[in-house]
């Protein structure tokens, strides 16, 4: 009779997770001209032209040139898209091309499988986000006036992003939906956060519609870790973001316990 | 001692639909079983509840005493099963593939032996460094049931393993799966080809419609059938009518009549030899599982 207690006992180990959290992060960086080189690339071009458009009509903080200003949302914006494409991508592909049975036989729970794709999402967002970094300030002078709460809100941001990522992932059925969901939801959400301006510029509508939005808040925190300034308080913005996170996470969890449209 | 798997009332009703109709089963360890039956008869359904893919509306499941759900960290462990679709990631080399399925259930570098013997005796060798998506269909069923092995799980469920897999790779596939039957895996087998499940497995179950209709050891499946096929050639392409009855096919001038005794055949021959009809060959077969299987199923095998 065949001895089976080295499968059982290897159940309580950390491999499997840490497996998962390593493949995903592999999956991206096979692919790195796509997921890493060309977010920095349109970083940059968005850089190249808003600055050279506005800077001479904008000046947002004072000392603050808006090249500069630019720099720390464009970083934010590519973070936050990355992170939230890493899981959605691999989560859609996975069920499109059907091999996401390979992840669904195994014993992970449904809390590692959560925190693996998740770690996944955040490396590549701050992998993306300091590549950006890296080549900005090859041109321009940037200040860190706070460098922990930088990477304070681009762990939570992409954190928050790539949860975001999760539930489309596992709501969408084919490539479709889930460009629907980039296009109409993911995109106008960050260009209409405080990226390229100062909501303080905007009619007070818009200000407080702004405030609605949830990327406004990463990208102010974030601003705020480079300036030492920004458009609310980052207590404020590391509140929302934060809840936002936990609540997020919260639903992604009860989704992937119950099942829904992974296990029938 | 402990069944490989124990299935008691399992019913899964999809919608309006009932799928499996309270499926009662057990697999004893070191089996090689089949699970015959018609497309949409519910095995698949039943591999897929086993393996946790999907849940059962009623009853319980158990893997080496482990409840699929409530235990299933545990049961998932003990085992390895192989899909029906030609599912991969195009982002990995087979050897990548087979490592990270292996550490997905807590294996580490101590497998690698494992992973690469499976490798081997797969005849993957000359693939283990080529991106899956290269792979010919029957190379990704070879990693497929790779994949499946890759924590060495001692029961294993082959889901229509050699729908259309070349012979060299099924004739691989079997060796391999029948030696690991001999090392004391379980094996559990979905096939439509019955000359394979009648050659390998010891025990076979035949579901229609959601019901386990036959239960047996394949020996006193292929007893049940006390008849036997005779199988003649003739000069003719039509036959008298009174042996219309007994004729079970026909291609040409070949006819197979389906006896319930040897002794019919002499009838037969004296009808022929009235009709002035030449016998230019024969054969007396045993029923084979087909001949089970149509008798249980009837005639809507796909």
């Amino acid at each position: 009779m065949l001895d089976y207690d080295i499968n059982l006992k290897r159940g309580a180990n950390l491999r499997g997770p840490w497996t998962l959290f390593k493949k995903e992060s592999l999956r991206f960086w096979r692919v790195g001209m796509q997921t890493v080189a060309a977010p920095v690339m349109t970083a940059l071009l968005y850089l190249l032209v808003f600055s050279h458009v506005l800077k001479s009509s904008v000046q947002v903080y004072p000392g603050v040139t808006y090249t500069a200003f630019l720099i720390p949302g464009l970083i934010m914006m590519s973070l936050l898209q990355n992170a939230f494409a890493n899981s959605s991508s691999s989560l859609v592909q996975a069920k499109v091309m059907g091999n996401i049975i390979f992840i669904l036989l195994t014993p992970l729970s449904y809390l590692e499988l959560f925190l693996s794709l998740l770690a996944a999402c955040v490396i590549r967002g701050v992998v993306v986000g300091l590549s950006i970094y890296l080549v900005a300030i090859i041109f321009i002078d940037l200040p860190l006036v706070h460098p922990w709460m930088i990477l304070l809100f681009a762990v939570l941001g992409s954190a928050l992003m790539g949860t975001f990522g999760i539930i489309a992932g596992i709501w969408a059925e084919k490539f479709d939906q889930m460009a629907s969901f980039q296009n109409f939801i993911i995109m106008p959400l960050s260009f209409l956060s405080g990226v390229f301006y100062s909501i303080h510029s905007l009619p007070p509508f818009w200000q407080k519609l702004s405030h609605l939005n949830p990327f406004f808040y990463m990208i102010d925190g974030f601003r705020y870790g480079f300036f030492g300034a920004g458009d609310i308080s980052p207590v404020v913005s590391f509140s929302v973001v934060s809840v936002s996170v936990l609540l997020l996470s919260w639903l992604t969890l009860v989704m992937l316990k119950s099942g829904y449209k992974l296990r029938g | 001692m402990t069944s490989a798997i124990q299935i008691e009332a399992v019913h899964k009703r999809f919608g309006a639909f009932n799928a499996l109709n309270g499926i009662d089963l057990s697999i004893e360890q070191g089996e090689f079983f089949g699970l015959l039956g018609p497309n949409g008869a519910g095995k698949s359904t039943l591999i897929n509840i086993l393996a946790g893919l999907l849940k059962p509306s009623r009853g319980s499941l158990k893997v080496l005493g482990y409840d699929v759900q409530s235990q299933y960290r545990q049961a998932r462990q003990l085992v390895g099963i192989v899909p029906q679709e030609l599912v991969f990631d195009p982002f990995f080399t087979v050897r990548e593939m087979l490592r990270f399925q292996a550490g997905y259930f807590g294996c580490g570098s101590e497998n690698d032996a494992w992973v690469d013997e499976i490798i081997e005796s797969l005849g993957l060798a000359d693939k283990a460094n080529t991106n899956m998506r290269k792979l010919s269909g029957g190379m990704k069923r070879r990693a497929l049931i790779a994949q499946a092995l890759a924590h060495r799980p001692p029961v294993i469920v082959l889901d229509e393993p050699t729908a259309g897999v070349d012979v060299e790779s099924r004739q691989m596939m079997w060796e391999f799966i029948k030696k690991l039957n001999r090392n004391g895996h379980t094996i559990i087998l979905t096939t439509h080809y019955l000359e394979e499940a009648e050659i390998l497995c010891n025990r076979l179950a035949m579901m229609k419609q959601g019901r386990i209709v036959a239960l047996d050891s394949t020996a006193n499946l292929l007893n049940s059938l006390p008849g036997k096929n005779l199988c003649l050639k003739l000069s003719s392409e039509s036959i008298p009518l009174a042996l219309q009855s007994l004729l079970k096919s026909q291609d040409q001038n070949s006819f197979t009549f389906a006896l319930t005794e040897v002794s019919q055949i002499e009838s037969v021959l004296s009808e022929l030899k009235k009709a002035n009809i030449v016998v230019e060959d024969f054969q007396l077969l045993e029923a084979d599982l087909e001949d089970v299987f149509i008798d249980l199923v009837g005639r809507d095998r796909a």
